[in-house]
C-alpha cells in the first residue's frame, strides 16, 4: 500500500493516451487564439465531434470515417462561429458560449438512438519487436494511430507557426489584424481558415473520447473537457510544445487520483480534483507576475473585432 | 340566435366537455431519472419499470419522463414542472432526488411521490429501495472464487450507507469464498461518467485487479473489462452486451412489479405512503444468468446461496462480524437489524482504505 504499487511506466502510458483529447482540443484553439481570435465553444464542437464520429463509426465500422466525420463535424461547427463573428461582426465570447449550449443540445438531440452502443474496435498499430521492448516497447509504441497523429500534429504546427511565412502571416494578423490588412493580407480568410482548423482539432478530441477512450456515446460525455482546452492554451502561454506538457498534468492528476485510491493512500480525492485548475491559476500568477510577460504572450488582436475599413 | 339560448348551448356544451373529458382522462404519472434513459444500468432499468405500466394500464394511464435530471435545485424546478403538469404519480428515481421530492411534495399535498433508496417520507411521499446487498453477497462469492490475483476492484459512486452496505456485503462473501481476497475501492463521485468510470476500471486493472464490481451506472467498466480480458458484473441492468466474455453475472433492478402495483393503487384511490425494502424474495433485486466462465461448483454455491437469502433462511449479516477497526459489531449468529444496515457508515474488519467524506 505504498507508491510503489503504481507502476511508474503503466502510468505514464495510460495518462499520455487520457491527456489525448484535451491535448487536440488545446492545440486547435491555440492556433484560433494566435490569428487573434477567442472561441469559447470549444466544448461545444468536441462534443458535436464526439457525437458524429461515432455515429459514423457504428454505421461504418470504418475508423477512418468516424475519424473523419470528427473532424469535419467540428470543423463545420466552428464555421457557423467563424462566419458569426468574421462576417457578420457578432462579439466573440457570447457567440463561443452559444456555440458550447448549442453543440450539447444538439448532440444530445441526434445522438438519442446511439446511447449504450458499443462501436467497433479501433485498430492499434503494430510496431512488431519494438512493442516487445522492456521499458521503450511499454512507453512509446501500444498506443492507437491517434496519439502518433496527435503528437505529430502539434510538431507540425509548432513548426508551421514558428518557421513558416503562413505561420508567419498568422500569428501577425493576431498580433495586430490592422496592421496586417493595411499589408494586404486577408485577415477574416485566414481567421476563418485557422478557426476551422481549431474546430476541426476539438471535434477529433471529441472524437478520441467517445470512440477509442470509453468507448461509447453518452449525452455531455465531455464533461467540462473544452473548458480545460481553454485554460489550457493560457496554461501554456500560447506554446504548443508547453501544451503537451500542460494536457499530461490535467491527464495525469486525475489518473493519479485514481491510482492513489487503489493503492489505498488516504488523500482526499476532492484535493486532487481541484489540483490541475489550482495549478493552472498559479501558473497563471507567476506568468503574470513576471514584468509584463503575459500581456507580451497573449496575441495582441486576441478577441477585437476586425471592421474592414475599405 | 338570442344570447339567453347562447348561454345555454355554451353551458351545456362545456357540461359535456368536462363529463366527456373527465371519463377519458388517463391518470398522469411521471418519472424523472438521473442519467439518460439509454445507460443500460439504472435509469434504463427505471425506464423499463415505467414501460410495464404503460403495458399494464394501455389508455387508462399516460406516462411521461425526463432524463438526465442532475440532483440538486435543478431536480426541484423539473419536480415542480411535473407537478403543474398534472402528474398524479411522480417516481424520482435517485437518492439526491430525496430533498427536492420532498419540499415539492411539501407544495402539493394531492401528488403523490415515490422516491427510491431514500429516508424521508411524508403523507403524500413513499419511498422505496432494493436490497441490492442481497445480490453483492451473491456475486461477492462468485468474484472470490473466480480472481487469479486476489484482487477485485471496486468501483463506488457516492459514500452513502446504500454503496458502502453494498461493499461490506460482497467483501464480507468474497471473503468467505476466498480468505486472501484483497478489495481495492476507488470513489470517482458520480453516477455516471462513462470516461471517469472507465479510467477508474483501467486503473484498477492495472493495480492487479482481475475481477471488476461497480456501483455506478455506466457501461464503461464492463466495456474496459471486456477489452483487458478481466471479470465483471452487470450493474443495474444485465449488461451482456457489452462484455460477452467478461461478465460473469449481474445485479438487475427489476422496478416494473413494483411500479405496476403502485400505480394499481393510485387507480383505485388506495395509494398511501409506505416504505418499501424488497431483495431477493420479492423479485426487485435479480441475479443475471450466471456466465459458462465460472466453474459449475461454484454457480451451484451461488444458487444456493440466492435460494437461502430468497427463503430468509440466510441472511447476507449474519454474524460474527467486527467493524473494520476490530471491534464487535454482530455476535456469533446474530443478524443486522434494518435500522443500522439503512445507516450503514463503517466497512467491516478486513477492508482497507478509509470511507471519504
Amino acid at each position: 500500500m505504498d507508491f510503489a504499487a503504481i507502476n511508474p511506466l503503466i502510468f505514464f502510458s495510460t495518462m499520455v493516451a487520457a491527456s489525448i483529447p484535451v491535448l487536440l482540443a488545446a492545440l486547435g484553439e491555440l492556433v484560433v487564439e494566435k490569428s487573434g481570435v477567442l472561441n469559447l465553444g470549444v466544448e461545444g464542437m468536441m462534443i458535436i465531434g464526439a457525437v458524429c464520429g461515432f455515429i459514423a463509426i457504428y454505421n461504418s465500422g470504418s475508423p477512418f470515417f468516424g475519424v473523419l466525420a470528427s473532424i469535419v463535424a467540428g470543423g463545420l461547427l466552428a464555421l457557423v462561429f467563424g462566419i458569426l463573428t468574421q462576417v457578420l461582426h457578432s462579439n466573440q465570447v457570447a457567440t463561443g458560449l452559444a456555440l458550447t449550449l448549442f453543440g450539447l443540445g444538439l448532440s444530445a438531440l441526434i445522438g438519442q438512438p446511439f446511447a449504450g452502443i458499443k462501436p467497433p474496435t479501433f485498430p492499434k498499430p503494430d510496431f512488431g519487436f519494438l512493442g516487445d521492448m522492456p521499458v521503450l516497447g511499454q512507453l512509446f509504441f501500444k498506443y492507437d494511430y491517434l496519439v502518433y497523429a496527435a503528437f505529430l500534429l502539434v510538431i507540425v504546427v509548432s513548426y508551421v507557426l514558428n518557421r513558416t511565412r503562413a505561420g508567419l502571416i498568422l500569428r501577425s494578423i493576431g498580433e495586430n489584424h490592422d496592421a496586417a490588412h493595411a499589408l494586404g493580407y486577408n485577415v477574416v480568410r485566414v481567421r476563418l481558415a485557422a478557426i476551422v482548423f481549431g474546430g476541426g482539432c476539438a471535434g477529433l478530441g471529441g472524437g478520441y473520447l467517445a470512440m477509442i477512450r470509453v468507448p461509447q456515446w453518452t449525452e455531455g460525455m465531455t464533461a467540462g473537457v473544452g473548458w480545460i482546452a481553454l485554460a489550457l492554451v493560457v496554461f501554456a502561454s500560447w506554446r504548443p510544445y508547453r501544451v503537451i506538457l500542460g494536457a499530461f498534468l490535467f491527464g495525469g492528476v486525475t489518473l493519479l487520483q485514481l491510482n492513489l485510491q487503489a493503492v489505498g493512500i488516504k488523500i482526499n480525492p476532492a484535493y486532487l480534483s481541484m489540483a490541475p485548475y489550482i495549478i493552472t491559476i498559479v501558473a497563471l500568477v507567476v506568468i503574470s507576475g513576471s514584468s509584463n510577460r503575459l500581456s507580451n504572450l497573449a496575441p495582441g488582436s486576441l478577441g477585437r473585432l476586425f471592421h474592414k475599413t475599405m | 340566435m338570442t344570447s339567453k339560448t347562447f348561454k345555454g348551448f355554451a353551458i351545456l356544451a362545456s357540461l359535456i366537455l368536462t363529463f366527456g373529458l373527465a371519463q377519458a382522462e388517463p391518470k398522469k404519472v411521471g418519472f424523472i431519472y438521473v442519467g439518460p434513459v439509454g445507460d443500460f444500468g439504472w435509469s434504463y432499468e427505471h425506464d423499463q419499470g415505467r414501460l410495464a405500466v404503460e403495458e399494464a394500464f394501455g389508455d387508462q394511464v399516460e406516462t411521461s419522463y425526463v432524463e438526465s435530471v442532475p440532483e440538486g435545485a435543478d431536480a426541484e424546478r423539473v419536480l415542480t414542472q411535473m407537478a403543474l403538469a398534472g402528474n398524479e404519480l411522480i417516481f424520482t428515481t435517485s437518492f439526491g432526488y430525496m430533498d427536492p421530492t420532498i419540499n415539492v411534495a411539501a407544495k402539493f399535498p394531492d401528488v403523490k411521490f415515490e422516491h427510491a433508496t431514500g429516508y424521508k417520507r411524508a403523507d403524500n411521499v413513499s419511498t422505496y429501495s432494493a436490497r441490492f446487498y442481497e445480490g453483492r453477497a451473491v456475486i461477492g462469492h462468485i468474484a472470490g472464487k473466480m480472481t487469479k490475483t486476489n484482487q477485485i476492484g471496486y468501483i463506488a459512486s457516492f459514500p452513502i450507507p446504500e454503496v458502502i452496505r453494498g461493499i461490506n456485503s460482497a467483501y464480507i462473501h468474497a471473503k468467505k469464498a476466498n480468505p486472501d481476497v484483497e478489495f481495492k475501492i476507488v470513489w470517482v463521485f458520480t453516477w455516471f461518467d462513462p470516461a471517469k468510470e472507465a479510467d477508474a476500471a483501467q486503473t484498477l486493472i492495472e493495480q492487479g485487479v482481475d475481477v471488476i464490481m461497480q456501483h455506478t451506472d455506466s457501461t464503461a467498466p464492463m466495456t474496459i473489462a471486456e477489452e483487458k480480458g478481466i471479470f465483471a458484473f452487470g450493474q443495474a441492468s444485465d449488461m451482456m452486451e457489452f462484455g460477452p466474455t467478461a461478465r460473469l453475472s449481474s445485479i438487475i433492478d427489476n422496478w416494473a412489479p413494483y411500479y405496476v402495483a403502485r400505480t394499481q393503487a393510485l387507480v383505485d384511490g388506495a395509494w398511501e405512503s409506505v416504505d418499501t425494502w424488497d431483495g431477493i424474495s420479492t423479485g426487485m433485486v435479480e441475479i443475471g444468468e450466471f456466465s459458462d466462465r465460472i466453474p459449475e461448483n461454484v454457480r451451484a454455491d451461488a444458487q444456493a446461496m440466492s435460494d437461502a437469502i430468497s427463503n430468509g433462511s440466510y441472511h447476507p449479516f449474519t454474524g460474527p462480524i467486527n467493524r473494520q477497526d476490530g471491534s464487535a459489531w454482530l455476535g456469533d449468529g446474530e443478524i443486522a437489524d434494518d435500522g443500522t444496515l439503512l445507516g450503514m457508515n463503517f466497512y467491516v474488519e478486513g477492508i482497507s482504505g478509509s470511507i471519504p467524506n
